[in-house]
């Protein structure tokens, strides 16, 4: 575990306390980097508009989505007996891991047993969330992430900042600079053609010479016993074929009932991820290849509990296609790694105070609550009512802080008093109004650090209203005069 | 019908205007409208920061303020969000009743102008201005009072259709029409670095389309929009749309002068 902490040059380490403000604050000082992050995420997010536009029943596949998982989950139990049996009966191992801990335990098991010094893995959030890479380096053995982006940000020590988009939060040149640095490229190449075939040429040297591959998994099919990998650059075919030993991680939300359910999902996914209309290679394994082994790792670490809770449960819908991401305005402007989280943006939010509530209690916050994301989800969860939900239950546990209840508590109090309301208003107007502007716009006044304060009227509405002479709650309800218009009012 | 005028707090204080030109529009259709002066605020930004426990006397105390009324209206979406969703889980057992009743009968001013107004009644004045709509997250997505880009569905559009009956009015048309401006209530405190850099992508965004004004259903978006304006010195205004609606003129809110009035 300790070696994942040092993989977090520049953010917070994993056991501290996230503070998403504190952690944000770099990414937006940088204006320029910043622009082109949120513009670079608005392109994708454009790209998967046009696609779900051309599908028309792009809302009613939604729905069907979100009905199947919705439907998966209430009876999880006998799918993924079913999935034991049936990938059994093609083949493959099936291993369960409660936690984190025995997922890896079991992985470096069946390398050790295959006497395994080098793995190429292609993309899987699973194994970045059960740390998998630093456990199993700490043993000797190499393990090679096959995908680009995750590769670049291997060789960089980072971990990544997006779930689809590992290594969004670089450029061009910090890749040529990454590369330069590793791989030989020469110095300041920022060609993404040049770049690319350097980096195929060092993977193509570390497939052929790895002894097993491992894959995440997209998708588990009760009914066969078969999981579905989608990649857009075929690293996990060639980790999963190359190699005599192919293992396959997945949480146990994974799971669909039927082969059949398989082409919503598919169809939703690489739209909402990417905007392309389909993935460039939706791999289907079904058993092991000739000779080979095909293992599979059924984890819940966590799952089984979020499945517990009523305003969570909905949240393992999740295909992670990471258009929540693309389309947060805050996950746009403040970059991945200010979440400090293996799965960053609204769904993050939502999973990461699951597993640790306090370390994480900042995140549900760091959301405008605009519900961009819940629209834009393939699978419908609620996701900013989901955050919102998050937020009363990290102030029923006690861990709002003091600097965020007590001003609520105020508040709360003077708005149940409407005469003091009323003063407290005329005086806050008045001291606006006589003040100066060096003291009602200071640093501690955090709106107005960037921003000016309202310009404050003598009177209030409730004030004026009054003055009117209007009787209050009293008025005779009478017919609405036809011939009054607002033109002639005024 | 007798309305309810629902006000939000800040409005109250800050931009009284708003919920005048509000009155005015209401009893222009013909409505019978009042303002009962025991609201205060409707809680919202104590359930947003965690507090939902705070908001429950509050929610109480607006639905017994606002029980003997036909309808209930509130030049917000955002407020009227809270009361129409959020509300809910404040409620059990006998007073949920008297909540429901209220509840279904609490609407956003272009929803009530919408649903409740025949179509001659909303004759406006003309408004020669180059103008942007900011569509609030709140009413948009929470309310539906707009078609949100996300979703492959038709929706209504009641905040565009109304500004379409105002005579000389131009619409721009923004890059990112529906993105959320950054203010989200105690958010533009706690997070204000990401919330600032989100409103001035969104100030930007109008100011790129050549738009004179900004008009919105939510004050408090275009309040957080023009606190960065005029720091900037951006000549560009805010407007809340039944200010438009009633013909104010462009400078209502940027003007000081006229806004201590």
């Amino acid at each position: 575990m300790d070696r994942y902490q040092s993989r977090r040059k520049g953010t917070t380490t994993m056991k501290s306390t996230v503070d998403h403000p504190t952690a944000a604050k770099p990414f937006v000082a940088n204006q320029e980097r910043m622009k082109w992050h949120d513009g670079a995420l608005w392109f994708v997010r454009e790209k998967r508009d046009r696609q779900a536009h051309s599908i028309p029943e792009w809302e009613y596949l939604r729905e069907l989505a979100s009905q199947t998982k919705a439907h998966t989950q209430a009876n999880l139990a006998e799918y993924l007996e079913a999935f034991e049996r049936q990938a059994t009966a093609a083949g493959a191992v099936v291993h369960w891991a409660a936690d984190a801990e025995e997922h890896n335990a079991i992985v470096l098991g069946l390398l050790q047993k295959n006497n395994v010094q080098r793995v190429v893995k292609s993309k899987s959030m699973l194994t970045e969330e059960c740390h998998l890479n630093p456990y199993l380096e700490a043993q000797g053995i190499e393990v090679v992430d096959t995908d680009l982006g995750e590769r670049i940000i291997q060789l960089r020590d980072e971990p990544p900042s997006h779930i689809v988009l590992p290594a969004i939060h670089l450029k061009k040149g910090d890749v040529g600079e990454t590369f330069h640095e590793h791989l030989g490229t020469e110095k300041g190449a920022s060609d993404p053609k040049y770049l690319t075939e350097a980096a195929r040429q060092h993977l193509r040297d570390r497939f052929l010479n790895a002894q097993a591959g491992i894959t995440g998994v997209n998708f588990a099919i009760a009914e066969t016993g078969g999981v579905t990998v989608c990649t857009n650059e075929g690293n996990a075919d060639l980790g999963a074929s190359l190699p005599p030993l192919h293992i396959a991680c997945m949480g146990i939300e994974k799971l669909i009932p039927r082969q059949a359910d398989l082409g919503i999902f598919l169809r939703l996914l690489a739209r909402s991820a990417t905007g392309q209309p389909i993935t460039t290679y939706s791999s289907h394994f079904l058993g092991p290849r000739e000779g080979g082994q095909l293992h599979i790792v059924l984890v819940d670490n966590g799952r089984s509990s979020i499945r517990d809770r009523d305003e969570f449960r909905e949240a393992l819908n999740c295909i992670r296609c990471g258009a929540c991401m693309n389309t947060c305005p805050v996950y746009r402007r403040s970059g991945g790694h200010s979440y400090a989280s293996v799965v960053p943006g609204p769904i993050g939010s939502v999973l990461s105070p699951a597993a640790d509530t306090e370390q994480h209690k900042s995140l549900p916050f760091a959301c405008s609550l605009c519900g961009s994301c819940t629209d834009v989800c393939p699978v419908k969860i609620p996701l900013h009512h989901q955050l919102l939900a998050w937020r009363q239950e990290i102030g029923r546990e006690g861990l709002l802080p003091v600097s965020k209840r007590m001003p609520m508590k105020a508040a709360a109090a003077l708005f149940a008093r409407p005469r003091l309301f009323a003063v407290a208003g005329w005086f806050g107007r008045f001291a606006l109004r006589v003040l100066p502007h060096a003291l009602t716009h200071n640093r501690l006044n955090t709106w107005a650090v960037a921003r000016e304060l309202p310009i404050a009227p003598k009177k209030s509405f409730r004030s004026w209203y009054r003055d009117q002479d209007r009787p209050a709650n009293s008025l005779p309800i009478v017919t609405p005069d036809p011939e009054s218009s607002p033109t002639k009012n005024r | 019908m007798h309305i309810g005028l629902f006000v939000p707090c800040y409005v109250d204080q800050f931009y009284p205007d708003v919920a005048v030109a509000t009155l005015e529009l209401l009893e222009s259709c013909g409505m019978q409208v009042e303002f009962p002066s025991a609201q205060t605020c409707c809680g919202q930004p104590m359930a947003n920061t965690g507090c939902a426990e705070m908001a429950v006397p509050l929610a109480e105390r607006f639905v017994e303020i606002f029980q003997p009324y036909d309808f209930v209206v509130c030049p917000s979406g955002s407020c009227t969000a809270m009361v129409v969703h959020h509300y809910d889980h404040l409620f059990s057992g006998e007073k949920r009743a008297a909540f429901e009743a209220v509840r279904d009968k609490t609407l956003e001013l272009s929803q009530f102008l919408e649903r409740y107004v025949p179509a001659e009644k909303l004759n406006f004045p003309s408004f020669p201005h180059r103008v942007g709509l900011h569509q609030s997250c709140h009413g948009l997505r929470e309310l539906r009072i707009g078609a949100c880009s996300e979703r492959m569905v038709t929706g209504n559009d009641s905040v565009g259709e109304l500004l379409e009956r105002v005579p000389d009015l131009t619409r721009v048309t923004l890059k990112r029409a529906d993105e959320c401006c950054g203010f989200g209530g105690t958010f533009a405190v706690a997070e204000a670095d990401v919330s600032v850099a989100m409103g001035l992508s969104r100030v930007a965004d109008h100011a790129a389309a050549d738009a004179e004004v900004i008009v919105a259903g939510d004050m408090s978006c275009l309040m957080h929009m023009q606190g960065l304006m005029r720091r900037d010195g951006s000549p560009l205004r805010v407007m809340h749309l039944a200010q438009l609606l009633c013909g104010r003129s462009i400078d209502i809110n940027h003007d000081a002068k006229e806004q201590r009035r």
